[in-house]
């Protein structure tokens, strides 16, 4: 009945353009918004509003807005009378805010599925890098067909002053799976003036690709630098205090204080709080087309007993910049990002031999000092919406002396080529050509895919 | 010597503090809601506008830059509607700033009006879905209108000091917003009924204004890149539904539609889609009257 009476009405209006504001459409715009208003007391007063009048809402808005799309000229004449805004405008209840679903405060979940296939010339079992301990997410890339790494991330807003934000990975090492929390950390949304406070376990902020998760890098794997000191990503448990000062260029100051139960770190034997960070990160426009960021970062560890056999101080020194190219901006359709990071690694203490390299007495066991350094530099070409390459060039100086005393020093060239069907998939092949030491060559060609689903993600600069 | 020391510092932060709330930082997404605060607030205010007319604003990187900007905004102005769900959340978060994280510092025009195209089905299967509809409600003027009033009581509300101003220069803009409606609608009459493909369902609300009609989209799913095997889809409606032209904003490649133009003989056109996106779009009024003579310029063109 009253849809034919709404039929009716736009094909007056249909047919009528020019008298549509005469006195008959115009009555019936009247009971129509008076209908409006009917149901939306009407839900009001309900509370529990069915889904059928908030359709039917809906469904007259949509016939009074088609009826006044149709009216032009009359419309323009009629501009004083405010009726004409209140149509368009939008009610209160657009959406059920669904009180009686238990999910509503659900928080965004998304999910990032990764996988590969992953082959390397080098037996793994013979792979060794001149200068550098393996272990801990450093080393050539597991062979054959693998889950690389896919994670659930669940993250809301846990009152007006906390954020809180949750991520499982799941992972296959040697045919044995394992489920990790990678992030559980709440975070402040309301301290003044650019402070930010963040709990738990997540990834420090130094350098520029240790807090960014693994699904967002250009290549298949993390930089040699990143391996070799980082254990390709620091992250435990602590916490971070953030400043983002009152600058016209981005300029923010961090520090952070972790438990250091992970690599380059090791061992609770500095009462639970073993590595200290501080960061400073800076970024800005260069005209239209270019951006830039750039961080001074380091990181302090008393470590006893770490997975490379360190037991001391180490000091952790990164630079890191990032400059980004494209016309107007438009990156996603053509343009230039290029990055490096430069590691200097200093160590002051004890290497301690691995228990099954013990001969009785810790034969082995020798003071530690030295420096070693690392770093990166990529490019990676967006060639347009679909396509992206890359070059990136990896390269570790090792020490001369000490435990891992080496004359020579790693490398490692990478090319990758990927198609990108969305925002949210990826199909990726890399070409990396590998020298971890004098003897050895490791070609590795790595496809893989990724995805993410759920929630709409956002990708940080 | 320390009382000293902490009197200056506290001096200068209070002349600091005050000399940042002289003014309401205005942060606009894009520049349609810059234009749009500049009409209602003048100089009362200071705006910050995030992107340009040259810019996939779907698509916009999270640059430090803006981070900066979001510091020390009052005010967000933006179109919603998810539009800007890519880079501005991440972005707000990263700035650490709360009074536009949401409430009163948060003003997102979709949110003020009847969108349309809202979606029934969310599957992103169908491309970039958008669950409160269609965000770019830029080019339909009444509705620019019913934002622009939200937009000003929004801005008394934050800035009570200016409120009298805010609320005299909306009577002003309204009285010229509805003026140019008439002409603007008087002189697009010969567009009414006509067809047009577009490139990005990003028109909907300009042809349902105009009681124009959208034919055909380059993109096969709202957000998916043109593809050669779709657009060979669209030769034959093209050419034979007396189209009149096939649209694309600014910012957009030119590549595909050309491609069509070519291969339809429909004439292909940039529209500015915001403002700054052609010479004549220095502000909203331009933008209308510039989208609206390029529209006519192709009715008096013989059409194929
Ligand atoms: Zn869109």
């Amino acid at each position: 009945m009253r849809r034919s009476l709404l039929t009716v009405c736009v094909m007056f209006a249909l047919a009528a353009p020019v008298f549509a504001a005469t006195p008959p459409t115009q009555k019936k715009i009247q009971q129509l918004e008076a209908r409006i208003k009917a149901l939306e007391a009407n839900a009001a007063a309900m509370q529990k509003q069915t889904a059928d009048a908030l359709a039917a809402l809906q469904a007259t808005r949509a016939e009074v807005e088609q009826i006044k799309a149709h009216q032009d000229t009359a419309i323009a004449a009629a501009q004083t009378a405010p009726a004409e805004s209140a149509a368009i405008a939008a009610a209160p209840p657009q959406t059920a805010p669904a009180g009686a679903n238990g999910n509503a405060f659900n928080p965004a979940m998304s999910v990032v599925l990764n996988g590969a296939y992953a082959h390397g010339s080098l037996d793994p079992d013979r792979y060794y890098r001149a200068g550098f301990a393996l272990g801990g997410g450093s080393g050539p890339p597991a062979q054959g067909l693998s889950i690389a790494e896919s994670e659930v991330a669940l993250s809301a807003n846990i009152d007006e002053k906390f954020y809180g934000q949750l991520i499982l990975t799941a992972q296959n090492d040697k045919s044995q799976d394992h489920i990790g929390v990678e992030n559980a950390f709440i975070e402040t949304t309301a301290l003044p003036n650019g402070f930010g406070v963040r709990a738990g376990r997540f990834f420090s902020d130094i350098g520029y690709l240790n807090s960014h998760h693994a699904h967002t890098d250009n290549f298949y794997d993390r930089p040699l630098a990143y391996q070799a000191f980082l254990g390709s990503q620091y992250g435990d448990d602590g916490v971070q205090l953030r400043w983002l000062a009152p600058t016209p260029i981005f300029l923010e100051f961090g520090a952070e204080a972790f438990a250091g139960n992970n690599f380059p770190s090791g061992g609770a034997a500095h009462s639970g709080v073993g590595v200290y960070t501080g960061f400073v990160h800076a970024g800005g426009d260069i005209g239209d087309d270019t951006s830039w960021l750039a961080g001074l970062s380091t990181l302090h560890s008393k470590a006893k007993g770490a997975e490379d056999g360190f037991s001391g101080d180490s000091k952790l020194y990164l630079a890191d910049g990032t400059l980004k190219w494209a016309p107007n901006g438009n990156l996603k359709d053509g343009g230039v990002t290029l990055r490096g990071e430069y590691f200097v690694d200093d160590r002051n203490g004890l290497y301690t031999a691995p228990a099954e390299l013990q001969l009785g007495q810790s034969a082995f066991d020798q003071t530690w000092n030295g420096q070693r350094r690392g770093g990166y530099l990529e490019a990676v070409y967006r060639i347009n919406r679909t396509w992206e390459a890359g070059y990136r060039y990896d390269k570790l100086w090792a020490d001369r002396t000490g435990p891992y005393a080496s004359e020579f020093d790693p490398s490692r060239n990478s090319v990758e080529l990927s198609w990108l069907n969305s925002e949210f998939s990826l199909l990726r092949l890399q070409f990396s050509r590998d020298v971890p030491n004098p003897f050895n060559v490791d070609n590795i060609l790595t496809l893989q895919y990724q995805v993410a689903l759920g929630a709409h993600g956002a990708h940080a600069f | 010597m320390n009382k000293f020391l902490i009197a200056a510092v506290l001096a200068t932060a209070g002349a600091l503090s005050t000399q940042a709330q002289a003014k309401l930082q205005v942060f606009a997404c894009e520049p349609e809601w810059g234009s749009l605060v500049q009409e209602l607030a003048g100089d009362k205010i200071d705006v910050d506008v995030a992107t340009s007319a040259l810019q996939d604003v779907h698509q916009i990187e999270a640059k430090p830059s803006l981070i900066a900007k979001l510091r020390r905004a009052d005010l967000t102005v933006c179109d919603g509607a998810e539009l800007e769900v890519g880079w501005l959340p991440m972005l707000i978060q990263q700035s650490g700033n709360q009074k536009i994280a949401s409430g009163a510092g948060s003003f997102m025009a979709a949110s003020q009006i009847v969108t349309l195209e809202k979606p029934t089905q969310l599957d992103r299967a169908n491309g970039d879905v958008h669950p409160e509809g269609n965000p770019h409600v830029q080019m339909d003027p009444y509705r620019m209108l019913t934002i622009a009033k939200a937009l000003d009581a929004r801005l008394a509300q934050l800035d009570p000091a200016n409120a009298a101003a805010y609320q005299q220069r909306f009577a002003d803009f309204s009285t010229r917003w509805n003026a140019a409606i008439k002409r603007w609608t008087a002189k697009a009459a010969p567009l009414k009924g006509r067809n047009i493909v577009v490139h990005h369902n990003s028109w909907i609300y300009l042809t349902t204004w105009l009681g124009m009609h959208e034919i055909g989209s380059l993109e096969p799913k709202p957000g998916v890149p043109p593809t050669s095997a779709h657009l060979a889809s669209l030769i034959d409606i093209t050419k034979s539904s007396h189209t009149l032209a096939i649209v694309r904003a600014a910012y957009q490649d030119p590549k595909a539609s050309n491609w069509l133009s070519e291969h339809s003989g429909v004439t292909a056109v940039s529209l500015p889609f915001t403002v700054g996106g052609d010479a004549q779009s220095k502000d909203l009024f331009g933008l209308y009257d510039s989208t609206i003579d390029k529209l006519l310029a192709l009715t008096k063109s013989p059409s194929p």
